[in-house]
This record gives structure tokens, C-alpha cells and sequence, in this order.
């Protein structure tokens, strides 16, 4: 049951139109940067590919080039923040905040200077790179940092306004990405606001909340419908916001449901899921189950083929579904 | 100001009663570094009492110059000399180290107004003072950033994506001043991974380089002076720096690099550097 106050699309379960995060994330910036001067892009060799270069053909003075450098991203821009600009430094996650992950530390978080860290082609969904460029611990990675916010949205369209909220806002934030197409199933008049998570579906007398972030959230409601035809009643929460975590919701629908699957493209060590069960073991524990990658590294493949084999497709959502029902 | 002989002789004097707070406080503070401080008094000394323009009672002046500190751990010459410039109270310097302290040990940029960045991992300040160089070039405004610099720190591959960048950026609002005093902890740096051809290698990414005695406040002074003349590059100035500078028993000494003196040594340490006081005056006299 899409819940009707969430403004999804309608073609939600037909013929969907699919678009990459990053590209909400280049609209985003350009109209971001219309209303706030201080806004300026660094970018690491990665222009085309961050869709960072829309920025550059509105604004070529703002924009600033790095070259294959990103611990020089980062600290570059600590710099400029610390002077009072808001830097949007963008690459592959791998590399920012892998690479340059102590600069981020120390002269970003510690510093707390309001940069922005873009890290697209993270996931698996990258797809035929290879596991090289398939960033799974990135999330972990932000989110054990004080001072930061990490936001991983569900479609373009989210990605765009999650863009416009970290541009205002006083500290770090690190907003994640993907390459490949997801299905744009939320519109310009669905709610968004940092560290408030989206319930978009609702049955009645719900079993499991099915709990996602990025790419897996739209397998996530898919699961969902799935349950339903079986006669199982879910949540589904697209909690993009990882950090800081809504807590109300997220322990409201554990309440609920009495059963949770967190769904994400990230090591389960470390990531949404681990932050979830964290909230959770505190304020209403509840059995859970955990779609992610374990302990493995990603290969080279289509984002569908690779879902499938690490258990992370809609039928594997909903077989986590069915086991952690058992489990109460 | 011009730095006339009566200003070379107050900067020295004032550099010497830094150093006693110095020993001082690294003596309360029972570790923390030792000759890399001292090293660098004589020309923390001439940026804030001299060559910086800022105000100690209004640290977030908008205009004022920035100085990043990239190597942090020799954060108690610039707590010393911040204090002794007017940015806190002077006994404050008793609690570097210590619990609930502005002064931590390595610096904090949220936690002490005045000191721009956050610094211990080396290699990272000179991209941070690039940073903020290249967005004041934007915005049109005349203040410099200076940045400085250990010698063991040319080990670190960030400094080198930041000269690359202020160089080809042509960042002539930036200066970066490498402590040389041939130390790190492990050894001698020439020993340890050697750093030289050093001024080469910067002239080679598009630096202009200036060698100079970095305990010459006339040397080090001259040498900012043609910083601000040179429009088409950043500009290193190299200081030649003896560390531990000021007690002949632990200069060149690296294994000073990392450890506070001891009680005893203090008062030794600080009966010397009280000699040296009018050994100043004596030569300024002549």
C-alpha cells in the first residue's frame, strides 16, 4: 500500500523511467550554486562522470580541478571551506572518502568545515568495473565520523534535493551516489528533509518493516508488493538519511512490525543496517535480517547479475521477509 | 614597521622569553615536543610580532593574514607566542596537555580562537593554505596565507598534490616556510628518506625558492618582502632552523624531536636561555 501522503510517481509499478543518482546530484548543484555564491565544485578527474561538468558550464570560475589527486580534494578543500566557501568535492567513493579518508578526518570532520564529499559509483551497481571501484565501506566509514551527515538517496529526484539540504547546512556531509539507472519513483512533491526517514508503504497489520537506502530501496517496495500478493503486510522505509538517524521512525516501525530486513549496497559491517541495529538493541529490540554484502568483495557484472548473486535481488528481500517473520 | 636594529633586538629578546615559556610548559606538561619548537622560535616570533597582520583581540577578523600550521606537533611555539601576542592569558599556557585544555596537544582550530586549522598528520596543511588562498583570490581579497612546514614532512605524497596545485594555479598570495633542521623522529632526514634536492624539486613545480638562515629575523623578513614582489608563483622559503635553538646541550639533536624535558633539565635549560637574554642585549650594543 504506497502510502498516498509520500507524492510517489504513478507509474511506480509500471513502466518506470530510470535515472542515476549522480544525475540529481548535477541538477542539484547547478541550482544550489544559483542561489548561494559562496558554492564552488572541485573534482578529481571525474567531471563527465560526477556530472559536475554541468556546474562547470554554468559557473567555469567556481569550478576548480584537481587533477588525479584526491587527497589534495579533500584538504583543498578544507582550505577553501575554512575561508568560507562550500566546496562539493567529487570522485569515485573508492577513492573519496576511501583514498583520502585520514584527510577527511582530521581536516574535515575534526576541523568541522562545511565541505561537501560527493562519492559516486558506490555499490555494486557500478557494475563492470570491478570490485576496485565498488565502494561497500564508505557509509561505515562516514558515519563513525562526529560532525558528519550522510545521506545515500533513492532516485535522482532525491538525490537533487538531498543536494539543495547539504548546501545549507554548517558541517561535512557526505552524500552518496551510484552510477547506474534507478527507477525515479519518488517527484519534485515528494518530502524530503535531512534526518527524517520516509515511510512510502504501509499495509495493514504489517509483519516486517523492510528498511533501505539508495539503489535497494525501490527492490526494497518491490519485495514489499511481493509479501503483500503472499499475504504478508510490510513498511517500507526509504531511510536516506544514515546519519543522523531517524530513530523515532525507525524504532515506530520495529514497534510495529515486531521484524526488521535492512536492505542496502554496502558491507553489512558497518553500514545502514549496523546503524539500525544499533538504534534498535536500545530502544525495541527486534529480530533481524541484513541484505548487503557479507564480507566479500563485489566483481565485475550488470548491476541485475550482481544483486542476484549476492543475495541482494527482490526475491532474496523477500525470503529475508518470510525468515525473520519465523524468527519472532 | 620598519624592522630597524632596535626591532631586530626586542623580535630576539621576545623570542627568548617565548622559549622560556616554552620549556616551561612542556616541562608542566611531561611530553610533547621539544626541539622543532624551539627551533622555530625565532621566526614564529617575527610573524607575529612583525610580519603578520592580524589581531589578537578580534581572531576572526576577515582580513587578517592566515597562517596554517601544518606540522601540528610543534603546536607549543604557537600557543607560547600566542599568548605572549595577546590572543589568551599567558598562565593558560600551563595547561597545554592537560585535561579540558584549549591547548591540546596537537592543535584544534574549534577549540582555540586564532589558530585556522586542525594539524598532526603531516602533509596536509599546504593544501589547506592553498585552499583558502585560491578562494581569497576569488573573492578579490588582499590578505596572504602563509603555511609552514616541517622538513620530514617533504616524506608525505599530499605535499607534493599541493605544490602541484599552488603551482599551477600560480598562487602568489601563498607562502610556505619549510622548517630545515634536518631532524625527524626516526633520525636525520637524509638518513631516513632523503628530502633533497629540495629546493630543486619545488622550483621544478613551479615555486620560486628562497634559502635563508631561518634564525636571521633580517634574513627571514627580506625573504617575505620578495614573496609579495613575485605576482606569477607561490613562493617556499626554505629556513635553515638548528632545533632545540637556544640550549646548546640538545641542538642537533633528533632525539629531542619528541620528548619534554625533565625537571632538572628545565631549571638548567632555563638558567641558560636567562643567560642568553643578556648575551642579546650585549650584542645589539655593540
Amino acid at each position: 500500500m504506497i502510502k498516498s501522503d509520500q507524492k510517489l510517481s504513478p507509474d511506480i509499478f509500471g513502466d518506470i523511467k530510470k535515472a542515476p543518482t549522480r544525475d540529481g546530484f548535477g541538477h542539484g548543484l547547478v541550482e544550489a550554486a544559483k542561489a548561494d555564491e559562496r558554492i564552488v565544485a572541485v573534482c578529481a578527474d571525474l567531471v563527465e562522470s560526477t556530472r559536475v561538468e554541468w556546474f562547470k558550464k554554468e559557473f567555469p570560475t567556481r569550478f576548480i580541478e584537481m587533477g588525479v589527486a584526491e587527497q589534495n580534494l579533500a584538504t583543498v578543500g578544507s582550505g577553501l571551506a575554512n575561508y568560507g566557501k562550500i566546496p562539493f568535492i567529487t570522485s569515485y567513493a573508492t577513492f573519496s572518502p576511501g583514498r583520502n579518508n585520514e584527510q577527511i578526518r582530521t581536516t574535515i570532520a575534526l576541523n568541522n568545515v562545511p565541505v561537501k564529499i560527493i562519492g559516486s559509483h558506490a555499490g555494486l551497481s557500478v557494475g563492470p568495473d570491478g570490485a576496485t571501484h565498488q565502494a561497500l565501506e564508505d557509509i561505515g566509514l562516514m558515519r563513525m565520523l562526529p560532525h558528519m551527515t550522510v545521506i545515500v538517496p533513492a532516485d535522482a529526484e532525491e538525490a537533487r534535493k538531498a543536494t539543495l539540504a547539504i548546501a545549507k547546512t554548517d558541517g561535512p556531509s557526505y552524500l552518496r551516489l551510484g552510477r547506474s539507472g534507478t527507477p525515479s519513483f519518488t517527484t519534485p512533491e515528494t518530502p524530503f528533509e535531512i534526518g527524517k526517514a520516509n515511510v512510502i508503504w504501509e499495509s495493514e497489520n504489517p509483519q516486517v518493516a523492510l528498511i533501505a537506502c539508495g539503489y535497494m530501496v525501490y527492490n526494497a517496495l518491490l519485495a514489499a508488493k511481493e509479501l503483500q500478493e503472499a499475504g504478508i503486510g510490510s513498511i517500507v522505509v526509504d531511510n536516506h538519511t544514515i546519519k543522523p538517524m531517524d530513530e523515532k521512525t525507525i524504532t515506530s516501525v520495529a514497534q510495529k512490525c515486531g521484524a526488521v530486513v535492512t536492505c542496502e549496497e554496502h558491507q553489512v559491517a558497518g553500514g545502514m543496517g549496523s546503524a539500525v541495529a544499533e538504534v534498535l538493541a536500545r530502544t525495541n529490540p527486534v529480530p533481524m535480517e541484513f541484505i548487503g554484502v557479507h564480507d566479500q568483495f563485489g566483481q565485475s557484472g550488470e548491476p541485475e547479475e550482481l544483486f542476484a548473486h549476492y543475495k541482494m535481488d527482490v526475491k532474496s528481500i523477500v525470503e529475508a521477509g518470510k525468515r525473520v517473520i519465523g524468527r519472532k | 614597521m620598519a624592522l630597524t636594529d632596535d626591532v631586530i633586538k626586542e623580535l630576539e629578546l621576545k623570542a627568548n622569553d617565548i622559549r622560556i615559556s616554552l620549556i616551561d610548559m612542556l616541562e608542566d606538561a611531561g611530553s610533547g615536543h621539544t626541539a622543532g619548537p624551539l627551533g622555530m622560535a625565532d621566526i614564529f616570533t617575527l610573524f607575529y610580532f612583525h610580519i603578520l597582520n592580524h589581531d589578537p583581540k578580534d581572531p576572526a577578523w576577515a582580513e587578517r593574514d592566515r597562517l596554517i600550521l601544518s606540522n601540528g606537533h610543534i603546536t607549543p611555539i604557537r600557543y607560547a607566542t600566542m599568548a605572549h601576542a595577546g590572543y589568551f592569558p599567558l598562565e593558560e599556557l600551563k595547561t597545554l596537555r592537560k585535561f579540558g585544555s584549549r591547548l591540546q596537544g596537537h592543535p584544534e582550530r574549534e577549540r582555540l580562537p586564532g589558530l585556522e586549522n586542525t594539524s598532526g598528520p603531516l602533509g596536509s596543511g599546504l593544501s589547506q593554505a592553498a585552499g583558502m588562498a585560491y578562494g581569497a583570490r576569488m573573492d578579490g581579497k588582499k590578505f596572504r596565507t602563509y603555511c609552514f612546514m616541517s622538513d620530514g614532512e617533504q616524506q608525505a605524497g599530499n605535499v607534493w598534490e599541493g605544490a602541484m596545485f599552488a603551482g599551477n594555479n600560480k598562487l602568489s598570495n601563498l607562502t610556505a616556510v619549510i622548517d630545515r633542521n634536518n631532524i625527524q623522529i626516526d633520525g636525520m632526514t637524509e638518513n631516513v628518506m632523503p628530502v633533497e634536492p629540495l629546493a630543486d624539486k619545488w622550483r621544478a613545480f613551479n615555486w620560486h625558492v628562497i634559502e635563508v638562515d631561518g634564525h636571521n629575523m633580517r634574513a627571514v623578513d627580506d625573504a617575505v618582502n620578495e614573496a609579495k614582489a613575485i605576482f606569477e608563483k607561490p613562493t617556499l622559503i626554505i629556513a635553515h632552523t638548528i632545533p632545540g635553538k637556544g640550549i646548546k646541550e640538545i641542538e642537533f639533536d633528533y632525539t629531542w624531536h619528541g620528548k619534554p624535558p625533565t625537571k632538572e633539565e628545565e631549571t638548567k635549560f632555563l638558567k641558560e636561555l636567562r643567560t642568553l637574554k643578556g648575551k642579546i642585549e650585549a650584542s645589539h650594543n655593540d
